[in-house]
Protein backbone atom coordinates (compact mmCIF):
# COMPACT_ATOMS: atom_id res chain seq x y z
CA UNK A 1 0.00 0.00 0.00
CA UNK A 2 1.09 3.66 -0.78
CA UNK A 3 1.10 5.95 2.59
CA UNK A 4 0.81 10.04 2.49
CA UNK A 5 2.33 11.82 5.32
CA UNK A 6 -0.06 14.59 6.61
CA UNK A 7 2.03 17.34 8.24
CA UNK A 8 0.87 20.68 10.17
CA UNK A 9 3.29 22.94 12.04
CA UNK A 10 3.15 25.15 14.78
CA UNK A 11 5.56 28.24 14.75
CA UNK A 12 6.33 30.18 17.62
CA UNK A 13 8.03 33.55 16.56
CA UNK A 14 9.62 35.66 19.12
CA UNK A 15 8.39 39.70 18.40
CA UNK A 16 11.23 42.17 18.07
CA UNK A 17 9.90 45.24 20.48
CA UNK A 18 11.72 46.85 22.81
CA UNK A 19 9.53 45.55 26.13
CA UNK A 20 7.84 42.49 27.18
CA UNK A 21 4.12 41.24 26.05
CA UNK A 22 2.58 42.66 29.84
CA UNK A 23 5.32 44.27 31.27
CA UNK A 24 7.95 47.42 30.45
CA UNK A 25 10.74 45.35 31.07
CA UNK A 26 13.56 45.29 28.58
CA UNK A 27 13.51 41.99 26.03
CA UNK A 28 16.89 42.42 24.99
CA UNK A 29 18.74 39.13 24.69
CA UNK A 30 22.14 38.67 26.92
CA UNK A 31 21.66 40.30 29.70
CA UNK A 32 22.99 39.15 33.24
CA UNK A 33 20.50 36.27 34.24
CA UNK A 34 17.05 37.79 36.62
CA UNK A 35 18.20 41.28 35.74
CA UNK A 36 15.05 42.00 33.32
CA UNK A 37 12.35 41.23 35.59
CA UNK A 38 9.46 42.78 37.69
CA UNK A 39 6.86 41.64 39.88
CA UNK A 40 4.93 41.17 36.55
CA UNK A 41 7.07 38.96 35.28
CA UNK A 42 8.20 37.61 38.18
CA UNK A 43 4.47 36.47 39.34
CA UNK A 44 4.47 38.58 42.76
CA UNK A 45 0.44 38.20 43.61
CA UNK A 46 -1.33 41.73 42.84
CA UNK A 47 0.65 42.57 40.23
CA UNK A 48 -0.93 42.89 36.91
CA UNK A 49 -0.49 42.63 33.22
CA UNK A 50 -0.72 45.60 31.02
CA UNK A 51 -1.31 44.29 26.93
CA UNK A 52 1.88 46.05 24.84
CA UNK A 53 0.19 48.28 22.03
CA UNK A 54 3.41 47.19 20.19
CA UNK A 55 2.59 43.59 19.86
CA UNK A 56 -0.58 43.61 18.75
CA UNK A 57 0.39 45.87 15.88
CA UNK A 58 3.16 43.22 14.81
CA UNK A 59 0.86 40.29 15.05
CA UNK A 60 -1.84 42.39 12.98
CA UNK A 61 0.80 42.73 10.57
CA UNK A 62 1.47 39.32 10.41
CA UNK A 63 -1.71 38.55 10.27
CA UNK A 64 -2.52 40.94 7.15
CA UNK A 65 0.70 39.43 5.61
CA UNK A 66 -0.89 36.20 5.58
CA UNK A 67 -4.19 36.74 4.33
CA UNK A 68 -5.72 35.74 7.78
CA UNK A 69 -9.66 37.35 8.88
CA UNK A 70 -8.62 39.34 11.65
CA UNK A 71 -12.47 38.85 13.94
CA UNK A 72 -13.31 42.45 16.01
CA UNK A 73 -12.94 40.97 19.10
CA UNK A 74 -9.89 38.81 20.98
CA UNK A 75 -9.36 37.66 24.23
CA UNK A 76 -6.58 36.22 25.94
CA UNK A 77 -7.20 33.10 28.53
CA UNK A 78 -4.68 31.61 30.70
CA UNK A 79 -2.97 27.80 30.19
CA UNK A 80 -2.12 26.30 33.52
CA UNK A 81 0.22 23.96 34.23
CA UNK A 82 3.33 23.81 36.30
CA UNK A 83 7.12 23.90 35.46
CA UNK A 84 9.73 25.79 37.47
CA UNK A 85 9.98 28.33 34.36
CA UNK A 86 6.60 29.87 34.33
CA UNK A 87 6.19 31.47 37.60
CA UNK A 88 2.69 32.36 38.04
CA UNK A 89 1.67 28.87 37.26
CA UNK A 90 0.10 29.65 34.19
CA UNK A 91 1.18 31.00 30.67
CA UNK A 92 -1.19 33.99 29.11
CA UNK A 93 -2.05 33.21 25.57
CA UNK A 94 -4.88 33.26 23.43
CA UNK A 95 -7.34 30.00 23.08
CA UNK A 96 -11.19 30.59 21.98
CA UNK A 97 -10.83 33.91 20.33
CA UNK A 98 -7.27 34.45 18.79
CA UNK A 99 -6.35 37.72 16.73
CA UNK A 100 -6.25 36.14 13.63
CA UNK A 101 -8.09 33.30 11.99
CA UNK A 102 -8.44 31.85 8.13
CA UNK A 103 -5.44 32.43 6.14
CA UNK A 104 -2.80 31.17 3.59
CA UNK A 105 0.04 31.25 1.92
CA UNK A 106 1.74 30.22 -1.16
CA UNK A 107 4.99 28.64 -1.74
CA UNK A 108 6.74 27.67 -4.66
CA UNK A 109 8.26 24.43 -4.97
CA UNK A 110 11.16 24.01 -6.71
CA UNK A 111 9.71 22.25 -9.55
CA UNK A 112 7.81 25.25 -10.60
CA UNK A 113 4.69 24.02 -8.94
CA UNK A 114 2.78 26.02 -6.31
CA UNK A 115 0.99 25.33 -3.39
CA UNK A 116 -1.29 27.12 -1.30
CA UNK A 117 -1.11 26.15 2.79
CA UNK A 118 -4.02 27.01 5.12
CA UNK A 119 -3.23 28.69 8.24
CA UNK A 120 -5.83 27.83 11.10
CA UNK A 121 -5.28 30.52 13.55
CA UNK A 122 -2.45 33.32 14.69
CA UNK A 123 -2.17 33.86 18.41
CA UNK A 124 -0.01 36.41 20.61
CA UNK A 125 1.17 34.91 23.90
CA UNK A 126 4.36 35.15 26.17
CA UNK A 127 7.40 33.40 26.33
CA UNK A 128 8.47 30.97 29.53
CA UNK A 129 11.89 31.89 31.37
CA UNK A 130 15.24 29.31 30.86
CA UNK A 131 16.26 26.59 32.70
CA UNK A 132 19.92 25.94 33.14
CA UNK A 133 20.91 22.62 34.38
CA UNK A 134 24.02 22.07 36.46
CA UNK A 135 26.55 19.90 35.91
CA UNK A 136 27.70 18.88 39.01
CA UNK A 137 24.79 19.69 41.21
CA UNK A 138 21.07 18.45 41.70
CA UNK A 139 19.13 21.78 40.85
CA UNK A 140 18.27 23.77 37.81
CA UNK A 141 19.14 27.59 37.90
CA UNK A 142 15.86 29.55 36.39
CA UNK A 143 16.63 32.87 34.75
CA UNK A 144 13.42 34.92 33.88
CA UNK A 145 14.84 37.13 31.50
CA UNK A 146 12.87 35.44 28.94
CA UNK A 147 9.79 35.11 30.91
CA UNK A 148 7.02 37.35 29.39
CA UNK A 149 8.48 38.47 26.06
CA UNK A 150 6.40 38.10 23.33
CA UNK A 151 5.72 35.54 20.89
CA UNK A 152 3.30 35.01 17.97
CA UNK A 153 2.28 31.51 17.44
CA UNK A 154 1.29 30.33 13.55
CA UNK A 155 -0.87 27.08 13.46
CA UNK A 156 -0.80 25.65 9.83
CA UNK A 157 -3.56 23.53 8.32
CA UNK A 158 -2.41 20.00 7.68
CA UNK A 159 -1.73 20.70 4.35
CA UNK A 160 1.65 19.67 4.26
CA UNK A 161 2.88 16.60 2.38
CA UNK A 162 6.61 16.25 2.30
CA UNK A 163 9.37 17.29 4.93
CA UNK A 164 10.21 19.43 1.54
CA UNK A 165 7.30 20.92 1.55
CA UNK A 166 7.27 22.17 5.30
CA UNK A 167 10.71 23.14 4.68
CA UNK A 168 9.75 25.52 1.84
CA UNK A 169 7.11 27.07 4.29
CA UNK A 170 8.58 27.35 6.92
CA UNK A 171 11.63 29.61 5.06
CA UNK A 172 8.56 31.71 3.62
CA UNK A 173 6.90 32.51 7.03
CA UNK A 174 10.11 33.10 7.74
CA UNK A 175 11.14 36.08 5.05
CA UNK A 176 7.72 37.74 5.56
CA UNK A 177 8.38 38.09 9.57
CA UNK A 178 12.22 39.70 8.47
CA UNK A 179 10.31 41.70 5.73
CA UNK A 180 7.81 43.59 7.67
CA UNK A 181 10.30 43.60 10.40
CA UNK A 182 8.53 42.22 13.25
CA UNK A 183 11.07 38.98 14.10
CA UNK A 184 14.47 38.38 13.29
CA UNK A 185 13.24 34.57 13.14
CA UNK A 186 16.55 33.17 14.08
CA UNK A 187 15.89 29.60 14.74
CA UNK A 188 19.42 28.69 16.28
CA UNK A 189 19.08 31.51 18.52
CA UNK A 190 15.64 30.40 19.35
CA UNK A 191 13.50 33.31 17.99
CA UNK A 192 11.73 31.47 15.70
CA UNK A 193 10.61 27.91 16.77
CA UNK A 194 8.77 25.12 15.41
CA UNK A 195 6.66 22.28 16.11
CA UNK A 196 5.53 19.21 13.52
CA UNK A 197 2.10 17.31 13.56
CA UNK A 198 2.88 14.31 11.42
CA UNK A 199 0.09 11.39 10.57
CA UNK A 200 0.70 8.89 7.69
CA UNK A 201 -2.70 7.65 5.61
CA UNK A 202 -3.09 5.25 2.92
CA UNK A 203 -3.35 7.44 -0.53
CA UNK A 204 -6.05 9.18 -1.36
CA UNK A 205 -7.90 8.12 1.88
CA UNK A 206 -9.71 11.62 3.20
CA UNK A 207 -9.00 10.90 7.11
CA UNK A 208 -6.44 11.29 9.46
CA UNK A 209 -4.32 8.62 10.86
CA UNK A 210 -3.03 9.06 14.60
CA UNK A 211 -0.56 11.68 14.54
CA UNK A 212 2.92 12.46 17.19
CA UNK A 213 3.98 16.14 18.13
CA UNK A 214 7.82 16.03 17.54
CA UNK A 215 9.58 18.91 19.30
CA UNK A 216 12.90 20.45 19.62
CA UNK A 217 13.44 21.51 15.96
CA UNK A 218 15.91 23.97 16.36
CA UNK A 219 17.21 24.26 12.64
CA UNK A 220 15.54 24.21 9.09
CA UNK A 221 17.89 21.64 8.79
CA UNK A 222 16.52 19.62 11.33
CA UNK A 223 13.33 20.02 10.58
CA UNK A 224 12.83 18.43 7.55
CA UNK A 225 15.15 15.33 9.01
CA UNK A 226 13.44 14.96 11.56
CA UNK A 227 10.34 14.70 9.40
CA UNK A 228 11.68 12.05 7.13
CA UNK A 229 12.32 10.02 10.23
CA UNK A 230 9.13 10.13 11.10
CA UNK A 231 7.44 9.50 8.31
CA UNK A 232 9.47 6.86 8.11
CA UNK A 233 8.85 5.26 11.46
CA UNK A 234 5.30 5.55 10.94
CA UNK A 235 5.42 3.72 7.76
CA UNK A 236 6.92 1.69 8.72
CA UNK A 237 4.65 0.90 11.73
CA UNK A 238 1.60 0.66 9.52
CA UNK A 239 3.46 -2.01 6.98
CA UNK A 240 4.11 -3.94 10.43
CA UNK A 241 0.29 -3.36 10.74
CA UNK A 242 1.14 -2.13 14.06
CA UNK A 243 -0.53 1.04 15.17
CA UNK A 244 0.91 4.39 15.90
CA UNK A 245 0.87 5.95 19.25
CA UNK A 246 -0.35 9.36 19.81
CA UNK A 247 2.12 11.19 21.68
CA UNK A 248 4.58 13.93 22.01
CA UNK A 249 8.35 13.06 20.47
CA UNK A 250 11.40 14.86 20.99
CA UNK A 251 13.55 15.24 17.94
CA UNK A 252 17.39 14.11 19.47
CA UNK A 253 19.67 15.91 16.45
CA UNK A 254 22.80 13.62 17.98
CA UNK A 255 21.54 10.62 17.08
CA UNK A 256 19.52 11.57 14.20
CA UNK A 257 15.91 10.40 15.87
CA UNK A 258 12.68 11.23 17.62
CA UNK A 259 12.27 9.71 21.04
CA UNK A 260 8.69 9.40 22.94
CA UNK A 261 8.34 12.27 25.46
CA UNK A 262 5.05 11.92 26.76
CA UNK A 263 1.85 9.74 25.97
CA UNK A 264 -1.75 10.71 25.68
CA UNK A 265 -2.32 9.51 28.84
CA UNK A 266 0.43 11.63 30.39
CA UNK A 267 -1.03 15.11 27.79
CA UNK A 268 -1.32 18.14 30.33
CA UNK A 269 -5.11 19.15 30.75
CA UNK A 270 -4.28 22.77 30.65
CA UNK A 271 -7.84 24.08 31.74
CA UNK A 272 -7.70 27.33 29.85
CA UNK A 273 -9.74 30.26 30.86
CA UNK A 274 -10.27 33.54 29.82
CA UNK A 275 -7.86 35.56 31.61
CA UNK A 276 -9.42 37.78 34.40
CA UNK A 277 -6.51 40.18 34.56
CA UNK A 278 -6.47 41.31 30.72
CA UNK A 279 -9.33 43.30 29.01
CA UNK A 280 -11.70 41.51 25.64
CA UNK A 281 -9.24 43.02 22.86
CA UNK A 282 -11.31 45.08 20.38
CA UNK A 283 -9.42 45.38 16.60
CA UNK A 284 -11.70 48.29 14.99
CA UNK A 285 -11.59 48.02 10.88
CA UNK A 286 -10.13 51.49 11.39
CA UNK A 287 -6.98 50.04 13.02
CA UNK A 288 -6.54 47.08 10.46
CA UNK A 289 -6.60 49.46 7.53
CA UNK A 290 -3.76 51.88 9.55
CA UNK A 291 -1.60 48.69 9.76
CA UNK A 292 -2.35 47.51 5.72
CA UNK A 293 -1.29 50.99 4.85
CA UNK A 294 1.96 50.95 6.74
CA UNK A 295 2.68 47.43 5.64
CA UNK A 296 5.11 47.13 3.29
CA UNK A 297 5.18 45.72 -0.39
CA UNK A 298 5.28 41.95 0.35
CA UNK A 299 7.98 39.70 -1.26
CA UNK A 300 5.10 37.99 -3.17
CA UNK A 301 3.81 41.15 -4.59
CA UNK A 302 7.39 42.54 -5.22
CA UNK A 303 8.48 39.76 -7.08
CA UNK A 304 5.48 39.51 -9.45
CA UNK A 305 6.15 43.68 -10.03
CA UNK A 306 9.86 42.86 -10.77
CA UNK A 307 8.45 40.54 -13.76
CA UNK A 308 6.13 42.88 -14.99
CA UNK A 309 7.62 46.15 -14.97
CA UNK A 310 11.29 45.25 -15.34
CA UNK A 311 10.62 42.18 -17.52
CA UNK A 312 13.10 39.82 -15.97
CA UNK A 313 12.58 36.49 -15.62
CA UNK A 314 10.78 34.84 -12.81
CA UNK A 315 13.59 32.71 -11.57
CA UNK A 316 15.49 36.21 -11.56
CA UNK A 317 12.25 37.89 -9.44
CA UNK A 318 12.11 34.95 -6.88
CA UNK A 319 16.13 35.23 -5.90
CA UNK A 320 16.21 38.70 -6.17
CA UNK A 321 13.09 39.24 -3.10
CA UNK A 322 14.37 36.62 -0.78
CA UNK A 323 15.30 39.31 1.41
CA UNK A 324 13.87 42.98 1.33
CA UNK A 325 17.21 43.71 1.69
CA UNK A 326 18.65 42.25 -1.60
CA UNK A 327 15.19 43.68 -3.23
CA UNK A 328 16.13 47.27 -2.24
CA UNK A 329 19.29 46.67 -3.56
CA UNK A 330 18.43 45.60 -6.71
CA UNK A 331 15.94 48.65 -7.45
CA UNK A 332 18.84 50.72 -5.86
CA UNK A 333 21.26 49.68 -8.58
CA UNK A 334 18.50 50.49 -11.51
CA UNK A 335 18.08 53.92 -10.59
CA UNK A 336 21.93 54.86 -11.54
CA UNK A 337 21.84 51.98 -14.67
CA UNK A 338 18.18 51.20 -15.74
CA UNK A 339 19.28 47.47 -17.72
CA UNK A 340 17.05 45.05 -15.38
CA UNK A 341 18.48 41.81 -16.63
CA UNK A 342 21.84 43.17 -16.85
CA UNK A 343 21.71 44.21 -12.90
CA UNK A 344 20.34 41.12 -11.86
CA UNK A 345 22.68 39.11 -13.70
CA UNK A 346 25.78 40.81 -11.94
CA UNK A 347 23.54 40.36 -8.58
CA UNK A 348 22.88 36.75 -9.10
CA UNK A 349 26.11 36.14 -10.37
CA UNK A 350 29.50 37.68 -9.09
CA UNK A 351 27.98 39.86 -6.00
CA UNK A 352 25.91 36.87 -4.34
CA UNK A 353 28.43 34.37 -5.12
CA UNK A 354 31.11 36.91 -3.54
CA UNK A 355 28.58 37.17 -0.61
CA UNK A 356 28.01 33.70 -0.25
CA UNK A 357 32.00 33.03 -0.04
CA UNK A 358 32.35 35.55 2.22
CA UNK A 359 29.06 34.59 4.39
CA UNK A 360 28.09 37.81 4.65
CA UNK A 361 24.69 39.01 3.81
CA UNK A 362 23.26 41.80 2.12
CA UNK A 363 23.66 44.43 4.91
CA UNK A 364 27.15 43.58 4.88
CA UNK A 365 27.96 44.05 1.40
CA UNK A 366 30.67 45.85 0.65
CA UNK A 367 29.73 47.77 -2.61
CA UNK A 368 27.57 50.26 -2.67
CA UNK A 369 24.65 49.95 -5.27
CA UNK A 370 25.20 52.54 -7.04
CA UNK A 371 28.62 51.64 -7.37
CA UNK A 372 27.98 48.43 -8.67
CA UNK A 373 25.51 50.16 -11.55
CA UNK A 374 28.11 52.43 -12.00
CA UNK A 375 30.53 49.75 -12.86
CA UNK A 376 27.92 48.23 -15.29
CA UNK A 377 27.60 51.52 -16.68
CA UNK A 378 31.17 51.46 -17.56
CA UNK A 379 30.82 48.33 -19.22
CA UNK A 380 28.06 49.33 -21.20
CA UNK A 381 29.63 52.31 -22.75
CA UNK A 382 33.26 49.93 -23.39
CA UNK A 383 34.78 52.45 -21.66
CA UNK A 384 36.25 48.60 -19.64
CA UNK A 385 35.92 45.02 -20.81
CA UNK A 386 34.54 42.19 -19.68
CA UNK A 387 37.40 40.82 -17.92
CA UNK A 388 38.44 44.50 -16.53
CA UNK A 389 35.03 44.68 -15.24
CA UNK A 390 35.97 41.44 -13.31
CA UNK A 391 38.98 42.95 -11.82
CA UNK A 392 37.66 46.01 -11.19
CA UNK A 393 34.54 44.55 -9.26
CA UNK A 394 37.14 42.16 -7.07
CA UNK A 395 38.93 45.29 -6.46
CA UNK A 396 35.85 47.18 -5.34
CA UNK A 397 34.95 44.56 -3.00
CA UNK A 398 38.09 44.52 -1.24
CA UNK A 399 38.53 48.48 -0.86
CA UNK A 400 35.01 49.42 -1.46
CA UNK A 401 36.21 52.27 -3.54
CA UNK A 402 33.90 53.57 -6.38
CA UNK A 403 34.79 52.06 -10.05
CA UNK A 404 36.00 54.91 -11.80
CA UNK A 405 38.80 55.90 -9.12
CA UNK A 406 39.72 52.13 -9.34
CA UNK A 407 39.84 52.61 -12.93
CA UNK A 408 41.43 55.73 -12.87
CA UNK A 409 44.04 54.16 -10.60
CA UNK A 410 45.07 51.55 -12.21
CA UNK A 411 45.38 52.21 -15.55
CA UNK A 412 42.53 50.28 -16.99
CA UNK A 413 40.41 52.48 -19.08
CA UNK A 414 39.73 50.09 -22.63
CA UNK A 415 41.73 51.70 -25.35
CA UNK A 416 39.41 51.92 -28.00
CA UNK A 417 41.95 53.79 -30.20
CA UNK A 418 42.28 51.75 -33.65
CA UNK A 419 45.74 53.31 -34.34
CA UNK A 420 47.04 52.58 -30.89
CA UNK A 421 45.60 48.49 -31.50
CA UNK A 422 46.80 48.64 -34.94
CA UNK A 423 50.06 49.49 -33.85
CA UNK A 424 50.00 46.49 -31.32
CA UNK A 425 48.84 44.28 -34.24
CA UNK A 426 51.35 44.63 -36.64
CA UNK A 427 54.10 44.14 -33.94
CA UNK A 428 52.66 40.70 -33.04
CA UNK A 429 51.66 40.04 -36.34
CA UNK A 430 55.75 40.64 -37.35
CA UNK A 431 57.06 38.77 -34.53
CA UNK A 432 54.52 35.64 -35.32
CA UNK A 433 56.12 35.01 -38.97
CA UNK A 434 55.08 31.00 -38.67
CA UNK A 435 51.40 31.79 -37.16
CA UNK A 436 50.54 34.06 -39.49
CA UNK A 437 51.74 31.60 -42.75
CA UNK A 438 49.94 28.83 -40.79
CA UNK A 439 46.86 31.04 -40.71
CA UNK A 440 46.80 31.78 -44.07
CA UNK A 441 47.21 28.14 -44.82
CA UNK A 442 43.94 27.55 -43.28
CA UNK A 443 44.20 26.89 -39.49
CA UNK A 444 41.87 29.96 -38.49
CA UNK A 445 41.59 28.66 -34.92
CA UNK A 446 45.16 30.80 -34.31
CA UNK A 447 43.01 33.50 -34.26
CA UNK A 448 42.51 33.15 -30.84
CA UNK A 449 45.89 32.88 -30.24
CA UNK A 450 46.81 36.68 -32.07
CA UNK A 451 43.65 38.29 -29.85
CA UNK A 452 45.59 36.78 -27.19
CA UNK A 453 48.86 38.14 -27.86
CA UNK A 454 47.28 41.49 -28.49
CA UNK A 455 45.63 41.52 -25.19
CA UNK A 456 48.69 41.09 -23.52
CA UNK A 457 50.57 43.33 -25.18
CA UNK A 458 47.56 46.07 -24.31
CA UNK A 459 47.90 44.88 -20.94
CA UNK A 460 43.92 43.43 -20.75
CA UNK A 461 43.14 47.30 -22.00
CA UNK A 462 42.38 46.65 -25.63
CA UNK A 463 38.93 46.69 -26.91
CA UNK A 464 38.46 43.03 -27.63
CA UNK A 465 35.85 43.26 -30.27
CA UNK A 466 38.13 45.85 -31.85
CA UNK A 467 40.73 43.96 -31.74
CA UNK A 468 39.11 40.85 -33.30
CA UNK A 469 37.67 43.02 -36.66
CA UNK A 470 41.09 44.86 -37.43
CA UNK A 471 43.09 41.21 -36.74
CA UNK A 472 40.35 39.83 -39.10
CA UNK A 473 41.34 42.91 -41.88
CA UNK A 474 44.92 42.39 -41.54
CA UNK A 475 45.41 39.11 -41.41
CA UNK A 476 42.65 38.31 -44.24
CA UNK A 477 40.00 36.06 -43.72
CA UNK B 1 -23.97 14.75 43.47
CA UNK B 2 -21.10 13.97 44.55
CA UNK B 3 -17.83 13.78 43.01
CA UNK B 4 -16.01 10.69 42.65
CA UNK B 5 -12.60 9.50 44.57
CA UNK B 6 -10.50 9.89 41.31
CA UNK B 7 -11.93 13.32 40.21
CA UNK B 8 -10.90 14.94 43.69
CA UNK B 9 -7.55 12.84 43.53
CA UNK B 10 -7.15 14.30 39.81
CA UNK B 11 -8.11 17.57 40.97
CA UNK B 12 -5.56 17.32 43.74
CA UNK B 13 -2.62 15.90 41.06
CA UNK B 14 -3.36 19.38 39.17
CA UNK B 15 -3.35 21.63 41.94
CA UNK B 16 0.02 20.10 43.54
CA UNK B 17 -1.76 19.36 46.47
CA UNK B 18 -1.14 16.45 48.67
CA UNK B 19 -4.43 14.89 50.23
CA UNK B 20 -4.34 12.30 52.55
CA UNK B 21 -6.33 9.50 51.87
CA UNK B 22 -8.49 9.60 54.93
CA UNK B 23 -9.60 13.35 53.28
CA UNK B 24 -10.81 12.10 50.12
CA UNK B 25 -14.33 11.75 51.27
CA UNK B 26 -14.95 15.08 53.17
CA UNK B 27 -13.14 17.04 50.02
CA UNK B 28 -15.94 14.81 47.60
CA UNK B 29 -18.71 16.46 49.96
CA UNK B 30 -17.21 19.78 49.92
CA UNK B 31 -16.21 20.16 46.21
CA UNK B 32 -20.14 18.80 45.11
CA UNK B 33 -21.56 21.60 47.67
CA UNK B 34 -19.55 24.43 45.41
CA UNK B 35 -20.36 23.00 42.34
CA UNK B 36 -23.87 22.52 43.01
CA UNK B 37 -23.97 26.34 43.93
CA UNK B 38 -22.40 26.42 40.52
CA UNK B 39 -25.28 24.81 38.83
CA UNK B 40 -28.11 26.82 40.06
CA UNK B 41 -26.80 29.27 37.05
CA UNK B 42 -27.36 26.91 34.88
CA UNK B 43 -30.95 27.49 35.56
CA UNK B 44 -31.27 30.87 34.10
CA UNK B 45 -32.00 30.61 30.32
CA UNK B 46 -29.12 31.98 28.61
CA UNK B 47 -30.35 31.64 25.10
CA UNK B 48 -28.77 34.54 22.72
CA UNK B 49 -26.49 36.06 25.79
CA UNK B 50 -22.98 36.33 24.30
CA UNK B 51 -20.39 34.66 27.29
CA UNK B 52 -19.41 36.87 29.72
CA UNK B 53 -15.47 37.23 29.61
CA UNK B 54 -14.77 39.98 31.77
CA UNK B 55 -16.53 41.83 34.70
CA UNK B 56 -16.50 45.01 33.57
CA UNK B 57 -17.71 46.44 30.07
CA UNK B 58 -14.10 48.13 29.43
CA UNK B 59 -11.64 47.18 26.50
CA UNK B 60 -8.14 48.27 24.74
CA UNK B 61 -6.13 48.60 28.07
CA UNK B 62 -2.94 49.04 26.69
CA UNK B 63 1.07 50.10 27.43
CA UNK B 64 3.33 51.97 25.04
CA UNK B 65 7.00 49.54 23.59
CA UNK B 66 8.97 51.74 26.64
CA UNK B 67 11.41 50.66 28.97
CA UNK B 68 11.13 50.45 32.62
CA UNK B 69 13.43 50.63 35.46
CA UNK B 70 14.58 46.83 36.46
CA UNK B 71 13.84 45.44 39.76
CA UNK B 72 17.16 44.85 41.06
CA UNK B 73 18.28 41.71 41.40
CA UNK B 74 18.63 40.91 44.95
CA UNK B 75 15.07 42.46 45.58
CA UNK B 76 13.70 39.37 42.55
CA UNK B 77 15.54 36.84 44.69
CA UNK B 78 14.58 38.02 48.09
CA UNK B 79 11.64 35.56 48.63
CA UNK B 80 13.37 32.56 46.42
CA UNK B 81 13.68 29.67 48.72
CA UNK B 82 16.49 28.40 47.38
CA UNK B 83 18.53 30.72 45.58
CA UNK B 84 22.45 31.78 44.11
CA UNK B 85 23.83 35.07 43.66
CA UNK B 86 22.56 34.90 39.22
CA UNK B 87 18.80 33.30 40.26
CA UNK B 88 16.44 30.75 41.00
CA UNK B 89 17.00 27.61 42.17
CA UNK B 90 15.02 24.51 41.86
CA UNK B 91 15.45 20.56 42.14
CA UNK B 92 17.20 19.31 38.95
CA UNK B 93 14.00 18.63 36.25
CA UNK B 94 14.56 16.52 33.27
Amino acid sequence: MEFEPVIGLEVHAQLNTSTKIFCACSTRFGAEPNTHVCPVCLGMPGSLPVLNKKVVEYTLRMALATNCDIPPQSRFARKNYFYPDLPKGYQISQYELPIAINGHLDIDMQDGSSKRIGITRIHMEEDAGKLIHDGSLPVSHVDLNRTGVPLMEIVSEPDLRSAAEAGVYLRNLRAIIRWIGIGDGNMEEGSFRCDANISIRPKGSDTFGTRTETKNLNSFKNVEKAIRYEIARQTEILLDTGQVVQETRLWNPGKGVTESMRSKEQAHDYRYFPDPDLLPLVIEKKWISAVQKDLPELPSQRRERFVTEMAIPDYDAGVLTSSRELADYYESCLKTFNQPKHVSNWIMGSLLGLLNAEGKSIEDCPIAPKDLAQLLKLLDEGAISGKIAKTVFEEMSSTGKPPKQIVEEKGLVQVSDTSIIEKEIDAVIAANPNEVERYKDGQKKLIGFFVGQVMRATKGKANPKMVNELLMKKLGT
Amino acid sequence: MKLTKEQVLNTARLARLDIAPQDVEMFSEQLASILGYMEKLNEVDTTGVAPTSHAISLTNAFRQDRAHEHLPRDKALSNAPEKDEDGFLVPKVI
